[in-house]
């Protein structure tokens, strides 16, 4: 689905990216992980087209994503940092993104319901708190039947019921045969949920593969061990 | 495009800001025409503020506006929708509401004193066309200053040194420069120099029209004698025309190439 062959990004002198070669199978939960500053938003943001690549190419289903904006109706995104326009209703922001996407079949109503955001549908969005505001950003992401979705920290924010709900969210679109991208630092839910893991370290790929590989590779028996035992055996 | 126009504008139409400042140029219209008496003293007073104040609030609002819409606009940038469209189409919604503030504001007092009777219905019109032309300049400008600056602050601070040089500074140099090299023939120098800045060419392109001649100083008496008063009018339109055109097409440009 996904095919990224060497690509590099820098940022000033800030060489974030080395030389990532990365494919992606069509179905499944794939977690990136790493270390602060090791290239995972940049990497998320590149696939998106938000970061302009300083060489090397993605290809999404074949056809290079460079100077190309359609494409993006296949992915659904759930930024790091929810934000929006501080005068406009929640209703009014969901009509918005629908209004501004080509798939015109939508569960914003369902979604609506599972987070329990009907109360809020007439506030405005800068009157909203934090975590409602990360439930109202999920809204967006799910609502639309699309094969890629991107997640970065989606639990920041959010109380157990919505993690919960969340948790079940991504299962369902598994079992759709969706591919699912996640960036988190909360290593139980990346164990509970991804079926493989991308370690990046320092703008590479350190490690590929399931969890289980992870931890006979490292020779830990618990995930977040293993992590530790990656970073620190990087480090020395 | 025409449709985050739409969203940004109904965003801005419901900010507070707006109405202040809207409310702010209907108090100024109804002060005027009230204390003046005279439509033709209040058109030429207006000018005075408009010219000033105008690029001023377009200038600021621009960089607020990009800098409050960032996390929003990365939103954007992850939907289907082409990078030009997402930039313009939130300038345009940032110029046309405070155009229309600006529109409505000083038409509507203009409008109930009797502007469509008056022999200054001209005058007038010509000094909201002017009006929207700077707010359209200013807060291009602005989008520009704030697409090459990451930081707010600094972003802020270019914004707020571009008016001051535009409107304050930059008359004063001029100025002196025509002093310094009072024994050169400067008529060209004068003309180049007005049209080097929106705020003087707006204030030439004012008074042409009004042809009042005393107030017209140098510059102005330059330019009339040069293009006479139509040509003047439609070459300095012209110009101000291009002062939108160029940051608009800086604006696309840089956003085609910058990272989020």
């Amino acid at each position: 689905m996904i095919a990224i062959d060497n690509l590099h990004k820098k940022f000033g002198k800030n060489q974030v990216l080395q030389g990532i070669d990365l494919t992606i199978d069509e179905g499944g939960i794939f977690a990136v992980l790493g270390p602060n500053g090791s290239g995972k938003t940049t990497l998320i943001k590149s696939i998106l087209g938000m970061v302009l690549p300083d060489a090397g190419s993605i290809r999404l289903n074949g056809s290079s994503i460079k100077k190309d904006w359609k494409y993006r109706n296949q992915i659904d995104y759930l930024p790091q940092i929810a934000n929006f326009p501080g005068n406009l209703t929640v209703q009014e922001l969901i009509k918005m993104i629908k209004d501004l996407r080509s798939d015109k079949t939508t569960e914003d109503e369902r979604l609506i319901d599972v987070f329990k955001l009907q109360p809020f549908l007439n506030k405005k969005l800068s009157n909203l708190s934090g975590g409602t505001k990360q439930k109202v950003n999920l809204v967006l992401t799910f609502m639309f039947d699309s094969p890629l979705i991107i997640l970065d920290e989606p639990t920041t924010g959010l109380d157990p019921i919505s993690h919960l709900r969340l948790k079940t969210l991504i299962s369902e679109a598994k079992e759709k045969g969706k591919t699912i991208l996640i960036t988190s630092h909360i290593m139980s839910f990346v164990e509970e949920i991804a079926d493989e893991i991308v370690f990046l370290l320092e703008g590479k790929i350190y490690f590929r593969g399931s969890i289980f590989q992870l931890k006979e590779r490292t020779e830990q028996p618990d995930f977040e061990h293993a992590i530790a035992a990656m970073l620190s055996s990087s480090y020395a | 495009m025409r449709k985050i126009l739409k969203y940004s504008f109904y965003d801005l139409m419901r900010s507070r800001w707006s109405y202040v400042y809207f409310l702010f140029y209907l108090l100024l219209g109804i002060v005027l025409l009230f204390l003046n008496n005279d439509l033709n003293k209040a058109v030429i007073t207006l000018m005075n503020v408009i010219i000033v104040l105008v690029p001023l609030i377009g200038t600021i609002f621009g960089v607020m506006y990009y800098y409050n819409s960032k996390e929003f606009t990365e939103l954007l940038l992850a939907q289907p929708v082409k990078r030009s469209s997402i930039f313009l189409g939130q300038y345009f919604g940032v110029a046309l509401s405070l155009s229309l503030s600006l529109i409505l504001g000083l038409g509507g007092p203009f409008v109930f004193y009797g502007i469509f009777n008056s022999s200054a219905i001209w005058d007038f019109s010509l000094l909201l066309v002017t009006g929207t032309l700077l707010t359209l300049i200013f807060t291009a400008l602005a989008f520009v200053i704030a697409l090459f600056n990451e930081n707010k602050i600094k972003g802020f601070g270019y914004a707020i040194l571009l008016w001051l040089f535009m409107a304050v500074i930059y008359d004063g140099l001029f100025l002196m420069s025509l002093m310094y090299f009072e024994d050169y023939p400067l008529d060209k120098f004068s003309l180049v120099a007005t049209m080097l800045n929106p705020v003087d060419l707006s204030r030439v392109l004012i008074l042409l029209k009004l042809d009042i001649s005393a107030l017209l100083g140098y510059t102005g008496a330059v330019f009339q004698n040069f293009f006479g008063t139509s040509f003047g009018l439609i070459l300095s339109l012209g110009m101000l025309g291009l002062w939108v055109l160029v940051p608009v097409l800086i604006i696309n440009r840089k956003a085609k190439r910058k990272d989020f």
